[in-house]
């Protein structure tokens, strides 16, 4: 019996046809997206450097080139350097409590054997929540400064005197309002990341830990767990880190409390919403652009730092 | 029969389908008269912005009035906007493009004027300048032309509950020591001092400069509001803060009566629009003064506001807008003092509209008329929006962080001829 000799075939070349409806197909799946992206993220990427290089009141269409003034305004002005410590303030608070928390609910959640879909989903509820929804709430029913927020309610039965949550800087309370509700917001989505981090760790490395004498618990999580959740760690010190620059939604909705009533919002204005104020309501969109460049400078800045001192993307040693 | 299955070339296509519904919808504007598009054969179509007046009624108003025109014109339509939520930043954003308003209502601001956003109004006022109220036809007023016509007169004062303050054996305030005082006495357990705003500011921090003697600015082009007076005058506001006699994290703000009517406080900043729903609550138990004088050499203040509506000078139908808005705020003197009287009280900018207005001839409201005569303050309109925020840096700096109060009007002073100089150069 004679063995054919098996011969790789040549590649198939496609039809022309064929490649054109390939080609079609991408587009009608990607076009949309590149097109929204391009008309309503690139264009006006491009759009706000070039005129944050100009004096544009009042308009987007400026034609008075000022250089750099814009930029030497922005980081000169008092406001907008008391902003960026704002933000570190903010991120001293935020951000190691939203890893920690977030962990240990992921941990508790991984530990539980029953109802850990009720409790995974329990937690993550509140990401669904509107920012905005979420601070009217916290301001005008949990912490409203009135005896019968229901805050001060509670204070009430210990004999405790209702306290202005939100207008005084001395004690700073407001930013147990704003640390709160963001965490609230935002701590079953990193719960979920952990979560899914805490997964992938293979198994059979606890039994044989176990095997070799280690002890379940902190010696587990210490030797095992928290050096495998690495990439998932600096993830989520990176997204969080950004999310906190990017704070706007309940510092304005908190501290803003109505027209001609703002001042509240001087106590803690992260940069955005000052950006905001200077291009929005002063109607300055040279310097408003200028802030928010100087602002993206920053986040790329302590990412590539941030990057390179946790090693992201690093491959596994 | 088979079932119907989706194939992949049917999903596309009801993909692109509802993408391409969901984008024309996107583009149409919030009407309440189902669509953009001019109805009836209208020819043209104006845009009119309002923002969210909180008086009952206000909304249904306007769209009638805006209704009634194309009675009076066939080939215009109006659609009226009703623009809930932060209105100023909304209508600054709608400023800048294709899709600007042809009619909306502001504040005066030299800026708009200079950039030529609004169109030129003098005409309209031919035969009738004199029957509006100069103060209005000031803030209006750019290089000697008219670009905005006030729609009403708004001003404000402390409302005092006259039981409580009877109770208390305190008299309404008349200087700004005294405000502390009543405050001080008036505050228990159960009811605040006075309510002011809900940063423990509100208004009143520009009232305090104006009861000092001291003006913002000066027609010469010169920021003068930084003077030991008027750092002696919000310092008030301060001492006020720290007696812990103010309300703060009401449910509603300022401009909203419910605090006092709601016994949350014993005395509140407000508007006169609020008289109505005061009434309606409390009947005749409330006092009302304005703003008090800081001593013998200063003066009451309260302000002399008001919303005004101008014409978008590169609206393709200028001359159709500034026609309806001839109509509805010169003309039609019935509308005006609907506007101004049937919600809320406001003062009819017309001479001869407000003269007519019984309702505002007798008692608080006749009161509260003649103060802002005597003591009101129109906003400037070369004061400008980065100019109220360095005013409002500096009263947050002051009243909640306790800086010098001279040294914060100084530094906001300095901000503030900057811009102005900009705006005049």
């Amino acid at each position: 019996m004679s063995v054919m000799a098996s011969t790789p075939s040549a590649p198939v070349k496609p039809k022309s046809n064929t490649r054109l409806r390939n080609t079609l197909t991408f587009w009608a799946f990607v076009g949309p997206l590149a097109l929204g992206l391009l008309v309503f993220v690139y264009i006006p990427i491009v759009w706000g450097f070039i005129i944050s290089f100009f004096e544009a009141r009042q308009t987007v269409t400026p034609s008075q080139f000022v250089g750099l003034t814009n930029y030497v305004d922005m980081l000169t002005d008092p406001n907008f350097v008391k902003a960026l410590v704002t933000f570190l303030i903010f991120a001293v608070f935020i951000v190691p409590t939203t890893f920690f928390l977030s962990l240990a609910l992921a941990l508790l959640v991984n530990n539980t054997t029953k109802g850990t879909s009720f409790f995974r989903t329990v937690f993550f509820l509140p990401t669904a929540c509107s920012y905005v929804v979420a601070s009217m709430t916290w301001r005008m029913s949990i912490f409203n400064g009135l005896p019968f927020g229901f805050a001060n309610i509670v204070l009430g039965w210990l004999g405790v005197a209702p306290i202005q949550w939100i207008n005084k800087p001395d004690p700073p309370y407001f930013w147990i309002v704003l640390v709160t509700v963001r965490l609230w917001l935002q701590l079953g989505f990193y719960m979920i990341l952990f979560l899914a981090g805490l997964q992938e760790i293979d198994r059979a490395l606890y039994e044989a830990a176990l095997v070799d004498g280690a002890k379940r618990g902190w010696q587990t999580f210490r030797h095992i767990t928290f050096p495998l959740l690495r990439n998932t760690s600096v993830s989520i010190l990176l997204l969080s880190l950004i999310a906190a620059f990017q704070a706007f939604d309940e510092f304005y909705n908190v501290l803003s409390t109505g027209v001609g009533s703002s001042s509240n919002i001087t106590l803690a204005r992260p940069p955005l919403v000052y950006i905001y104020q200077v291009a929005m309501a002063d109607q300055n969109y040279g310097r408003g652009a200028a802030g928010a460049f100087i602002l993206v400078a920053i986040i790329i800045a302590v990412t590539i730092v941030q990057g390179r001192l946790f090693g992201l993307g690093r491959a596994e040693a | 029969m088979s079932p119907k299955t989706i194939t992949r070339r049917d999903f596309l296509k009801l993909t692109a389908m509802t993408a391409g519904a969901a984008v024309v919808a996107a583009c149409g504007g919030k009407t309440e008269s189902g669509g953009s598009s001019a109805a009836g054969g209208a020819a043209i179509t104006l845009v009119q912005y309002y923002h969210e007046y909180g008086e009952e009624g206000c909304a249904e108003a306007s769209k009638r009035y805006a209704d009634e025109y194309t009675t009076v014109k066939s080939n215009v339509k109006v659609d009226r906007q009703w623009i809930p939520g932060d209105y100023g930043q909304k209508l600054n954003a709608a400023l800048l493009t294709d899709q600007a308003p042809d009619v909306w209502e502001s504040g005066p601001d030299a800026a708009r004027y200079k950039a030529g956003i609004c169109a030129d109004l003098t005409d309209l006022y031919t035969g009738v300048k004199d029957d509006f109220n100069p103060a209005v036809i000031d803030a209006s007023s750019w290089q000697s032309k008219i670009m905005g016509i006030r729609m009403i007169i708004d001003t404000g004062g402390i409302y005092c509950r006259k039981t409580v303050l009877d109770a208390a054996g305190v008299k309404p305030p008349t200087t700004l020591e005294e405000v502390v005082n009543a405050a001080k006495a008036l505050t228990t357990d159960k009811q605040k001092g006075l309510f002011l705003g809900n940063d423990g500011i509100g208004g009143v921090f520009d009232q305090s400069i104006y009861a000092s003697g001291v003006k913002k600015l000066v027609e010469n082009g010169k920021v003068v509001f930084n003077t030991d007076r008027a750092a002696k005058a919000v310092s008030y506001i301060k001492k006020l803060n720290d007696d812990n006699s103010l309300l703060v994290g009401a449910p509603t703000d300022w401009w909203d009566p419910s605090s006092l009517t709601g016994d949350l406080a014993a005395m509140q900043w407000c508007g006169l629009w609020a008289m109505p729903g005061i009434r309606k609550v409390i009947g005749e138990d409330f006092y009302v003064v304005p703003w008090p004088k800081l001593d013998d050499q200063g003066a009451p203040s309260t302000f002399l506001g008001g919303w005004t509506t101008f014409v978008t000078a590169k609206s393709k139908n200028v001359d159709a807008a500034k026609a309806f808005a001839k109509w509805l705020w010169i003309e039609n003197t019935k509308n005006q003092q609907d506007w101004s009287l049937s919600y809320g009280f406001h003062i009819p900018p017309r001479k001869s509209a407000a003269a007519s207005a019984e309702k505002l001839k007798s008692g608080q409201a006749k009161e509260m008329w003649d103060a802002v005569d005597k003591y009101g303050h129109d906003e400037s309109p070369f004061w400008t929006g980065a100019m109220g925020t360095a005013l409002g840096n500096a009263a947050a700096n002051i009243i909640k962080n306790g800086a010098d109060a001279k040294a914060e009007l100084d530094a906001a002073a300095k901000t503030c001829q900057t811009e102005l100089d900009k705006v005049l150069a």
